[in-house]
């Protein structure tokens, strides 16, 4: 503030234009970080579909690998894919349920629930190409192979702390009345927590169990060194296995414009599936929780 | 399975002696009479617990041991010179380190403007009904798979910068001069610049969505008694909503940092992975995680795997601090 001033009429009106003026500059720019953001959006979207479909045909859901300028297909990639999943769900699903729970039930309050759900948190954001070197070296290094089941391990190491954030969050939702309500029937606290608390969180569950997979499904790095990659349909879980991200991965880089168009199709069916995954996911949830 | 009907009815005397004490169902351990069955449970979930940590510490511990021998080896000279050599087994890791801290850097400088301008705009400008379509729109953006935006930046990026924004500018500008330093490079589109440009497409949506979540939590009579002053929208935001937020704005843009450091196959496809330290802003380059995604499987020496997986401790030990930094500013309302 300068020195007083007798207050000058043309001077307000002045400073006054000036601060509608930046109120209206400001609201140009958000308004244009959003074009631009929604413009990336839109750019993205185009190329996926219009060269994906363009790639799409029957032959993508029922042949394996090609080699170069032979027809083809994603199917062995496609199958790996749900294996190296459903193991990876399985797996997280379980021990995220269980460590969501005691998080949420038991752990309350204590020093080590502080711990581990700080570290948890760590977990969800790290780089999964480290999730991939850690379970390289678990193993497919002492088993001198690349195999399926590590893979499938090491989705499942990524899934597990979305898992167990999502069951923790929607557990701390139910109400103590519940808990109270079953106990007072009798009911020992484990039995409250499965029978009561799980119930009442089912559908809580379910997002949770949706997002881990939509984390998981389109995840490339992790299953470079650990599943490896396979030109031939393959269910043996001791053995290298394809999945839809390598795959993509290396059709894309590849010089092969079938390759290239197979990739491209690849990607709209994982990003389709990602999306649809997350949406039904979200809209669990804003279902179940009356806001 | 019906609650009440296996267990006996026997707390009845119990709760009632108990009675005097507050009520607290935290501290509750069921009944006494039926061994087993909670204390199973109890342990079961403390060992999913344990196993989530056995995870970390076992991360923690086999990159220590694979990257024992490369960083034993080279010493400090890993990390201060850039010579990545697999048939002379001489490997020095000054470029990726570089490469990642660079990238990621310049992807939060052109992120963290568009970023902000978003979150405020669905906030604070655009009517409700709007910014719930629009709040989807880059949510689903935030969900796209990084190969997607990989294959994007080399197929569809990476040629157009090259024609309308590479070439013409290294036609514009004046051969010698530092700007000409700062640009040059093969004109293939295939550069530290345009790896930037897409960890920022990428990255952009991921704090746009916590930086709204953040600004729906600033409470509303905070906002309403500025507008009350005669406040345009522009001071309110500034002056009040963006402060009240600050530490935990801050947090947020620290994870989307994180984030940006750790992604792999988006930048593998689009930086021109070459070893050499980077010269120039539209230089090729590479990351760590890139470097680690490309030779890993190729990788034959044990000297070469080690020093890859030596990078991935450093890769680690960058992302911990900035992700652990981020969900201490954070607090609990952070994102899942």
């Amino acid at each position: 503030m300068t020195a007083s001033k007798p207050t000058n009429a043309n001077f307000d009106r002045f400073l006054h234009a000036r601060r509608k003026l930046y109120n209206y500059i400001f609201l140009g720019l958000t308004g244009l970080a959003t074009a631009i953001a929604l413009a990336a959006l839109a750019l993205i979207l185009e190329t996926l579909v219009v060269k994906g479909v363009a790639g799409l045909d029957i032959h993508v859901f029922t042949m394996s690998q090609p080699a170069p300028d032979m027809a083809g297909g994603l199917l062995n990639a496609i199958v790996g894919s749900l294996i190296m999943c459903a193991i990876g769900m399985v797996i997280a699903l379980f021990v995220g349920i269980l460590a969501g729970t005691w998080l949420a039930e038991y752990g309350d309050g204590t020093k080590l629930a502080t711990i581990v759900r700080f570290l948890n948190d760590i977990l969800i954001s790290a780089p999964s190409i480290l999730i991939g070197l850690f379970v390289y070296e678990l193993l497919v290094r002492p088993f001198h192979g690349f195999s399926a089941a590590a893979g499938g391990v090491a989705l499942a190491l990524l899934a597990m702390p979305v898992a167990t954030r999502a069951t923790e969050d929607i557990m701390r939702m139910q109400p103590n009345a519940l808990r109270e309500a079953g106990m007072a029937l009798g009911a020992n606290r484990g039995h409250v927590i499965r029978s009561i608390i799980w119930r009442a969180s089912k559908s809580g569950l379910m997002t949770g169990a949706l997002l881990s997979f939509a984390r998981i499904s389109g995840e490339t790095a992790p299953l470079l060194f650990t599943s490896l990659g396979n030109p031939f349909l393959s269910t043996k879980l001791t053995q290298p296995m394809a999945s839809m991200p390598t795959t993509i991965f290396q059709f894309a880089m590849s010089a092969y414009d079938d390759w290239q168009r197979l990739a491209w199709a690849g990607a709209l069916l994982i990003a389709v599936a990602v999306l649809t995954t997350n949406i039904i996911g979200r809209a669990l949830t804003r279902g179940s929780t009356h806001k | 399975m019906a609650v009440a009907a296996p267990s006996p009815p026997p707390q009845g005397q119990a709760a009632a002696s108990a009675g005097n004490d507050t009520l607290r169902v935290t501290d509750a351990q069921g009944d006494p009479r039926q061994p087993g069955g909670d204390h199973i449970f109890r342990w079961l979930s403390l060992t999913a617990v344990l196993v989530m940590m056995a995870t970390l510490l076992g991360l923690v511990l086999s990159l220590v041991s694979g990257g024992w021998m490369a960083l034993s080896h080279f010493g400090i000279s890993f990390f201060t010179t850039s010579t990545w050599d697999p048939v002379a087994d001489q490997y020095g890791a000054a470029a990726p380190i570089v490469g990642t801290l660079i990238t990621s850097f310049l992807a939060l400088l052109l992120a963290l403007p568009v970023a902000i301008g978003v979150a405020v705009f669905l906030v604070e400008i655009c009517p409700q009904m709007i910014a719930r379509w629009l709040a989807i729109a880059v949510e689903l953006l935030a969900g796209i798979p990084s190969i997607v935006y990989g294959m994007w930046g080399l197929f569809v990026l990476a040629p157009w910068f090259a024609a309308h924004v590479q070439l013409p500018l290294m036609m514009a500008v004046t051969p010698g001069s530092w700007l000409e330093t700062l640009i040059s490079g093969v004109p293939n589109g295939a550069n530290i610049f345009t790896a930037s440009l897409i960890l920022a497409v990428m990255i952009l949506p991921y704090i746009a969505a916590i930086l709204r979540e953040l600004l729906m939590s600033v409470p509303s009579h905070m906002r309403e008694a500025a507008y009350g002053l005669g406040c345009t929208q522009r001071e309110v935001v500034m002056r009040i909503m963006l402060p009240y937020v600050r530490k935990s704005a801050i947090g947020a843009v620290m994870l989307g940092l994180g984030r940006a450091l750790g992604e792999t196959m988006a930048v593998t496809f689009i930086i021109g992975n070459s070893h050499n330290f980077p010269g120039s802003l539209f230089d090729s380059g590479s990351t760590i995680s890139s470097t680690i995604a490309n030779e890993f499987t190729e990788a034959t020496g044990d000297m070469h795997i080690s020093a890859l997986i030596a990078l991935g401790l450093v890769l680690f030990l960058i992302t911990f601090a900035t992700i652990a930094t981020a969900r201490l500013l954070l607090g609990r309302g952070g994102p899942k």
